[in-house]
């Protein structure tokens, strides 16, 4: 991981004067696997609309391998993506898709993605409309290999798919970006099977970015604390207190911070990736913009 | 092949859990010097797991001197980590089923047993770092 592959600097969307996006940052290097996590309409989709350069930014700058996304074929060709509900054409068989892949991409690798859809089990004569949601997903991923991008970005790969498929789906992709070293940006509003594969985080909500960075680092600045109100009213400085619960004789507080904590009268547990990913969602927002569509046009 | 499982909602990151995977394996003799580990590719397909995380456990497991990666080769097992005869390790059993015995007999089932065994450790971890 060196250079990074996706960068964003205060990037937003504006549909009319709703912001689906906005002040959007993050850096992720190269060869990273990142999943954005938010509930439906948190801004998921947008922030990938606008890195794949199906939307453009509103404000602020965005690059993936170094280039300004656009409609420009050199642009397109490093830039693969899954889009929701992986759209295929109905009425094309697989080897037809494959066929007019190969007529579109000048890099394509049609023997990866037979070799690909038969490790899948795809049949190539099935039409599109007639596969299974895990059949067309491996379909829809297949065709996003073979042209070999160095950007992979999937909107929601995992929601229609049952828990073996959804394996299956991301035994291909870790199987991909392990052997090309691609960087894979996946959207999702399902966590549970995110820790495994992801080492990148970001939490969407409200069109603003509530949390991002390293996931193994994430998750061992934070933690829960419980104990008596005593010892938990007082923390020490340089940690900061996310949610606190309160009963009867003990609280229970999640924290972030980046040193241990000694009090022998707490205690310390792990958090995991859902129960970081709630308590942020959770969390008011931490700079809250004016109500969407009412100062928006009396603004410069 | 030493089969890895990854656990999302034990709160260890899943590179710890590789890393612990793997000295389990060498401390009870499964792993000998010499075993190649799978592949980083190897695991990445099978368990479906980010290949970043399975290079990190293995590099943590490098610079604790228990595995040594050969270019172009893999990775293999440099030294063992069996702490004990099987011996030892079957009177260190009967002393536990003693030990469980008598919590059961105070009145703790499993899961208090393990709440008993835990905040031991803990407490014996906080005195040694203290």
């Amino acid at each position: 991981m060196n250079a990074p592959a996706v960068e964003a600097v205060e990037a937003g969307h504006r549909y009319g004067d709703f912001w689906a996006l906005r002040g959007c940052t993050l850096s992720l290097p190269s060869g990273s696997v990142t999943a954005v996590v938010g509930p439906n309409g948190a801004g998921k989709t947008t922030l990938l609309n606008l890195l794949v350069g199906l939307l453009p930014a509103s404000e602020g700058r965005l690059r993936v391998m170094g280039d300004q996304p656009s409609s420009r074929p050199e642009f397109l060709a490093q830039v693969g993506f899954v889009a929701q509900d992986c759209p295929l054409y109905r009425e094309f068989s697989v080897a037809d898709l494959l066929r007019f892949g190969r007529a579109m991409n000048p890099r394509w690798d049609d023997a990866l993605a037979r070799q690909r859809l038969a490790a899948a089990e795809v049949p190539l004569d099935r039409r599109a409309g007639r596969l299974s949601g895990g059949q067309r997903a491996q379909v829809a991923l297949a065709l996003a290999l073979a042209k070999r991008p160095q950007v992979l970005l999937l909107d929601e790969p995992l929601a229609a798919l049952d828990p073996l498929a959804r394996r299956e789906f991301l035994k291909t992709l870790m199987n991909s970006a392990s052997e090309a070293g691609i960087t894979v940006v996946l959207s999702s509003h399902l966590i549970g099977e995110l820790a495994r594969v992801c080492d990148h985080l970001v939490v969407i909500r409200d069109g603003q970015v509530r949390l991002v960075g390293e996931l193994d680092q994430l998750l061992a600045e934070h933690r829960w604390v419980a104990g008596p109100p005593e010892d938990t009213a007082r923390m020490p400085s340089g940690v900061e207190v996310l949610s606190t619960s309160s009963h009867e004789r003990h609280n229970t507080l999640l924290v972030r911070s980046q040193g241990p904590l000694l009090n022998p009268a707490l205690t310390v547990s792990p958090v995991d990736l859902e129960e970081l990913v709630l308590a942020y969602l959770e969390r008011p927002a931490p700079h809250l913009s004016p109500p969407l569509g009412t100062h928006e046009g009396a603004r410069p | 092949m030493l089969n890895f499982r990854i656990e999302t909602t034990s709160g260890l990151a899943p590179y710890v859990q590789v890393v612990q995977q793997v000295k389990q394996a060498l401390r009870l003799g499964w792993l000998q010097p010499g075993d190649k580990l799978p592949t980083v590719h190897e695991v990445a397909s099978t368990v479906a797991i980010n290949p970043n995380t399975v290079q990190k456990a293995y590099r943590e497991l490098e610079l604790e001197g228990l595995v040594v990666g050969r270019p172009g080769q893999g990775t293999f097992v440099a030294r063992s980590l069996s702490q004990s005869t099987p011996e030892a390790l079957t009177a260190l059993g009967r002393r536990l089923e003693r030990w469980i015995a008598a919590a059961r007999a105070a009145g703790l089932d499993d899961d208090g047993i393990m709440d008993v065994v835990r905040a031991t450790m803990r407490n014996l971890r906080t005195e040694a770092s203290a």
